[in-house]
C-alpha cells in the first residue's frame, strides 16, 4: 500500500513537472542559433574546406551543432582551437596532424611561363583571388589570397606552389624576448 | 622672456647626458661614399613609385620615385650618378630583412639639377601648394617618426593653431644632431620657424631646449632676436629640464602647453603642432633653395676614435660612416638611434635614411652587460618612472604568457617604448622588448582578424554571383525553351497550312 | 531580523559551502579557469541555488512529508532541481539573450552540482523554514560565487606566474584551494 502511495506521488510529481517542461519548450522556442557566427568569426576564412565541409560557415553550423570537432581546421591552426575550446567551453584538443602548428599561412604563386590559360584555378578559388582570361596567362591577386591550397589539385600543368608569405619589414614582428633570444650582433672583424 | 610655466610631466628619468664626445665638434661634410642604397619606404605610410630605370643617369637632387598617396614623399637622388639597380637590400632595421631599394653609383661630379627656389610660389599659390610642394621635396620628420611633414601642415577643422612647438630637447644621451645644427644654422632654422608661423597662424612659437644645451638655446635666441621684427607673433625659446623623455613629443606637449592628450588625439586636435628642429632645417632649404632633402646630420659616438657631427647622404652605408670615424677594436655592436630607444644593428651594410639621427658604437666600456633577467618582484619602480602614466609591470606579466586582452586593457597602445622602465628594472627585465612583442602580436592579429573578414565577404559575394548566374541562366534557357515552344507552334501551323512533309520540323524542333 | 543576518553571514563565511562544506567542488576547479566565467557560474548558481530551496522546501513539505515519504527525498529533490534548470534555462534562453550569454552554458552544469542538492538537504536537517531555506539557499550560493571568484582572480594570476615545473597546473590549483579552505577557518570562532 505505502508502496503504491510513493509510486503514484512520484508519478504525479514527475507528470507535473514535465508537462510544464515540455509546455515551457513549445512557449519558449528559440530559433536562430547565434553561436554559429560566432564560431564563424574564429575561423579563418579561407574557405578551404580541408576541414571536409565546403567552406568555414558550413563546419561552423557543424561544430554548433556538436557534429564536428574543434581540431579539422588546418588554416586556422593553434590559435584557432584554442579559441574555439574557449568558447564553447569544450576540451582542447591538439591539433589533427594536418593542422599546421606555424600560424603564418602560405600564399599561392602561379609560375607565369608554364600557365596554359586553362582557368581551371579560377573557377576553383574560392575568394575569386585569381585574375586571368581564357588561353590568357593567370596571376594571383596576393592580398586576397589565404592559401587554402584549392587551386592547387584543378591545375593540369602543375604551375602552382603554395609558398611562405615573403617576410619584410612591414610584417615583421618583434620575437617573445625570453623564448628567442636576440640575435648576437654580427662580429665586427671588417673595421 | 623666462615667462613661460613649465608643466613637469608624471615619471621619467635623469639620464648621464654623455653629449660631451661630440658636442664640440662641428658638422662636417661625409666624403660621398661610391654607391649609396635608398630604400623607397623611408617614410611613414606609403611608399612612393619609382620613375627611374636601371642605367638611367640621374643628377644631384633629381627625383627618384613620387609620392603618390596623402601620406607619403618622394625620394630624390642624394648625388650624380647612374641607377646600378632596384631591388632588395638589408635596411636599418632591427629585423635586418631587406626591403626594395634604389641603388646609384655616385659619378664623383655630385652635379645639381636645377634648383628653383618656392618662397615667392608659396606666397603667391598658398598654404595647400606649399604642402605638395614639400611633398615632391622628400621632407619628412627628421626626429625619427618620419612622418611626411606636409601631412602636419594641415589644419585640423575648426581648431586654430595656437602653439608651434619647435623640439630641440634632444633629450636621449649621446645624440648631438640637433644641438649642432642649432649652434651651426640657427639662421635657417630661425627663418624657417617664422615661415611656418605665418603659414599656419599660429599664435605663439616655443623652441623648446633642454638645459644641458646653453650654446644652442644662445643661437637660437641670437637668430631669432635679430629677425623678430618682422613678425608679430610670439616666438621665444624655452630652456626645459633635460628629464628624460622630454623630447617625446606628448610630454613636450604637456610641459609646454599644459594640454594632455589622451589616447587617439592628435596634437593638432589640441591647438599644437610640434615639428623637429631638423626637420624645420629641411622645409627651409627646400622652400628657399629648392633642394630636396638628400642628406642628414648624424652624430656617430661611442667607441669611436673621431666621434663627431657627419653631415651624410642619404643611402651612405652604416659601414662607411664607421669606418670614417674609426671604430675601435672591442666594438661589439652598432646602435641605430639613440641608447634608449634605438636598435642594434643586424647588418652594417644597411643604409642610413632620413630619421636616422645617431649612430653609437658599442662596447661594454659604454654598454656594461645587462644583469640576467631575473623574476619580477613588483617594486613598482616602472610604473613610477613612466612618463604614460601605464603600469609595465602588469602589462609586463601578460605579455609574457601572451595573455594580449589583458594586456590591451592596460593600455599597452599608448606605451611610447621610450625604456625608462627597462632602465629603471631592479630585476633587469628587458620590459620594453616585451612591449614591443606584445604591441606586434596584437597588430598582427588585428590585421589578420581584418584579412578573414574581407576572405569571408569575398566568399559570400562569390557564392551570391554563382547563384546568380545559375538563376539567370536558368531563366534563359526557360524563355529560350517557351520561344522555341512557340516558334514550333507556329511552324506546326505553317506546315499544317502547307501540308508538306514532317521531318523538316522535327528537325527544326531538335535544333531549338 | 539578526537571526536572519547571522544565517546568511554563516552560511556566506563561516559554513561556507564550498571551502568548509566541502560540496561543489567541481565548478569550483572546472569553472574557475577566467574571472568572467567565474562570473557566470557564480551568477548562475546563485539564481538555481535559490530557486532551489525553495522548490524543494515546497517539495517536501506538501508532497512527501504528508505522505511519509521522506526517503524519497534525494531523488524527488534531485528530479526537482534538474527541472527547475531546464525551466529556467528556456526562459532565459527566451527572454534575455544577454543573461543568455552570461549563464547559457553554465546552466545545465549546475544540473549535477551536489552543493545544489546538499543545500536543500542540509535545510531539512537543520529544520530551517521557507523563509531561512530561501535565505540559507541564497547565503550559500553567495558564499559560492565569492570563493569562485577569488579562487579565479588566484588562477588567472598564477597562470601567469613562473611556477616550478612539479607544481604546474592543477597541482598548484589544488594547493591554492588548500590554502584558501585554511584561510575561510579562520572565520570558525565568528558565532561563538
Amino acid at each position: 500500500m505505502e508502496i503504491l502511495a510513493a509510486i503514484s506521488v512520484m508519478a504525479f510529481g514527475a507528470l507535473i513537472l514535465g508537462a510544464a517542461i515540455g509546455y515551457a519548450a513549445v512557449r519558449f522556442k528559440v530559433d536562430g542559433d547565434p553561436i554559429t557566427d560566432k564560431i564563424n568569426a574564429i575561423l579563418p576564412q579561407t574557405q578551404c574546406g580541408q576541414c571536409g565541409y565546403p567552406g568555414c560557415k558550413p563546419y561552423a553550423e557543424a561544430i554548433a551543432r556538436g557534429d564536428a570537432e574543434i581540431n579539422l581546421c588546418p588554416p586556422g591552426g593553434e590559435d584557432a582551437i584554442r579559441n574555439l575550446s574557449e568558447l564553447l567551453g569544450r576540451e582542447y584538443k591538439p591539433a589533427g596532424e594536418s593542422v599546421r602548428t606555424e600560424t603564418q599561412p602560405g600564399i599561392a604563386l602561379i609560375d607565369e611561363a608554364a600557365c596554359i590559360g586553362c582557368t581551371l584555378c579560377i573557377q576553383a578559388c574560392p575568394v575569386d583571388a585569381i585574375l586571368g582570361a581564357a588561353k590568357q596567362m593567370h596571376t594571383v591577386i596576393i592580398p586576397f589570397c589565404t592559401g587554402c591550397e584549392l587551386c592547387l589539385p584543378p591545375c593540369p600543368v602543375d604551375c602552382i606552389e603554395i609558398k611562405p608569405a615573403p617576410e619584410s619589414p612591414e610584417n615583421w614582428a618583434w620575437p617573445h624576448p625570453a623564448e628567442n633570444r636576440p640575435f648576437a650582433a654580427p662580429t665586427l672583424e671588417r673595421f | 622672456m623666462s615667462g613661460q610655466k613649465i608643466f613637469s610631466f608624471p615619471g621619467g628619468i635623469k639620464l648621464a647626458h654623455r653629449k660631451e664626445a661630440s658636442s664640440e665638434k662641428a658638422i662636417e661634410p661625409l666624403p660621398m661614399p661610391d654607391r649609396l642604397i635608398l630604400p623607397l619606404r623611408h617614410s611613414a605610410g606609403s611608399a612612393p613609385m619609382p620613375i627611374v630605370k636601371t642605367g638611367e643617369k640621374v643628377k644631384k637632387g633629381q627625383c627618384l620615385a613620387s609620392a603618390e598617396s596623402w601620406i607619403s614623399a618622394s625620394l630624390h637622388a642624394p648625388t650624380s650618378g647612374t641607377v646600378r639597380d632596384i631591388g632588395d637590400y638589408p635596411i636599418a632595421h632591427p629585423s635586418g630583412l631587406a626591403a626594395l631599394c634604389i641603388v646609384i653609383e655616385a659619378d664623383g661630379e655630385d652635379a645639381w639639377v636645377e634648383r628653383r627656389p618656392f618662397l615667392e610660389d608659396s606666397a603667391r599659390l598658398g598654404p595647400e601648394a606649399t604642402q605638395r610642394y614639400l611633398q615632391g621635396m622628400g621632407v619628412v620628420g627628421m626626429g625619427g617618426a618620419v612622418l611626411p611633414s606636409h601631412v602636419k601642415l594641415s589644419k585640423a577643422p575648426g581648431i586654430s593653431l595656437e602653439t608651434l612647438i619647435v623640439n630641440g630637447a634632444e633629450c636621449e644621451p649621446f645624440i648631438t644632431c640637433d644641438d649642432r645644427l642649432m649652434r651651426e644654422r640657427s639662421d635657417e632654422i630661425a627663418s624657417g620657424i617664422i615661415f611656418l608661423v605665418e603659414l599656419l597662424g599660429a599664435r605663439e612659437a616655443i623652441i623648446a631646449i633642454e638645459d644641458n644645451k646653453p650654446e644652442a638655446a644662445a643661437a637660437m635666441r641670437a637668430a631669432l632676436s635679430a629677425r623678430l621684427e618682422t613678425t608679430a607673433n610670439d616666438i621665444r625659446v624655452t630652456i626645459i629640464p633635460a628629464v628624460y623623455p622630454a623630447g617625446s613629443l606628448k610630454q613636450l606637449i604637456y610641459m609646454l602647453t599644459g594640454k594632455r592628450a589622451p589616447a587617439g588625439v592628435l596634437p593638432a586636435q589640441l591647438g599644437v603642432q610640434c615639428f623637429n628642429t631638423a626637420t624645420i632645417h629641411a622645409i627651409w632649404r627646400a622652400l628657399a633653395h629648392g633642394e630636396p632633402v638628400i642628406s642628414r646630420i648624424i652624430t656617430v659616438t661611442g667607441n669611436v676614435n673621431r666621434p663627431g657631427n657627419l653631415e651624410a647622404p642619404l643611402g651612405t652605408p652604416i659601414l662607411d660612416i664607421l669606418r670614417y670615424a674609426e671604430v675601435r677594436p672591442e666594438t661589439d655592436g652598432c646602435l641605430v638611434g639613440g641608447p634608449m630607444m634605438g636598435f642594434l644593428l643586424p647588418n652594417y651594410d644597411a643604409p642610413i635614411g632620413k630619421g636616422a639621427n645617431c649612430l653609437i658604437a658599442r662596447s661594454p666600456e659604454f654598454f656594461p652587460a645587462r644583469a640576467p633577467e631575473s623574476p619580477c618582484m613588483r617594486c613598482t619602480s616602472c610604473a613610477q618612472v613612466c612618463p604614460q602614466g601605464l603600469l609595465p609591470y602588469e602589462m609586463y606579466r601578460w605579455s609574457r604568457v601572451k595573455d594580449f586582452a589583458k594586456v590591451i586593457n592596460y593600455n599597452i597602445n599608448e606605451c611610447i617604448e621610450c625604456g625608462c622602465c627597462s632602465y629603471v628594472c631592479a630585476s633587469s627585465i628587458p620590459l620594453v622588448q616585451y612591449f614591443r612583442f606584445a604591441k606586434d602580436e596584437i597588430r598582427t592579429a588585428a590585421r589578420k582578424k581584418e584579412a578573414a573578414d574581407k576572405a569571408r565577404e569575398r566568399f559570400e559575394f562569390r557564392q551570391f554571383r554563382i547563384e546568380r548566374e545559375k538563376e539567370e541562366r536558368s531563366l534563359k534557357l526557360a524563355r529560350a525553351a517557351q520561344k522555341s515552344a512557340a516558334e514550333q507552334a507556329e511552324i506546326a501551323a505553317a506546315v499544317e497550312r502547307v501540308g508538306s512533309s514532317g521531318a523538316t520540323t522535327r528537325e527544326h524542333g531538335e535544333k531549338a | 531580523m539578526t537571526a536572519y543576518l547571522f544565517l546568511i553571514i554563516g552560511a556566506v563565511l563561516v559554513n561556507n559551502i564550498v571551502l568548509v562544506q566541502m560540496l561543489g567542488l567541481c565548478p569550483f576547479m572546472g569553472a574557475s579557469r577566467k574571472l568572467e566565467t567565474a562570473f557566470g557560474m557564480g551568477v548562475a548558481t546563485t539564481f538555481v541555488l535559490t530557486l532551489a530551496t525553495g522548490a524543494c522546501f515546497i517539495i517536501d513539505h506538501y508532497l512527501l512529508l504528508p505522505f511519509g515519504l521522506e526517503y524519497l527525498r534525494t531523488l524527488a529533490f534531485i528530479v526537482t532541481i534538474a527541472a527547475a534548470v531546464q525551466l529556467t534555462e528556456m526562459v532565459i534562453a527566451r527572454t534575455s539573450p544577454v543573461l543568455q550569454q552570461t549563464l547559457g552554458i553554465y546552466l545545465p552544469l549546475i544540473t549535477t552540482n551536489c552543493a545544489v542538492l546538499g543545500v536543500p538537504l542540509i535545510n531539512i536537517s537543520n529544520s530551517h523554514d521557507f523563509v531561512e531555506s530561501i535565505l540559507f539557499g541564497m547565503g550559500s550560493a553567495i558564499g559560492f560565487s565569492l570563493v569562485l571568484l577569488l579562487f579565479s582572480g588566484i588562477r588567472e594570476r598564477v597562470e601567469a606566474a613562473d611556477v616550478p615545473r612539479p607544481f604546474k597546473g592543477a597541482a598548484i590549483t589544488m594547493i591554492i584551494a588548500g590554502l584558501m579552505s585554511l584561510a575561510f577557518m579562520g572565520f570558525a570562532g565568528m558565532n561563538r
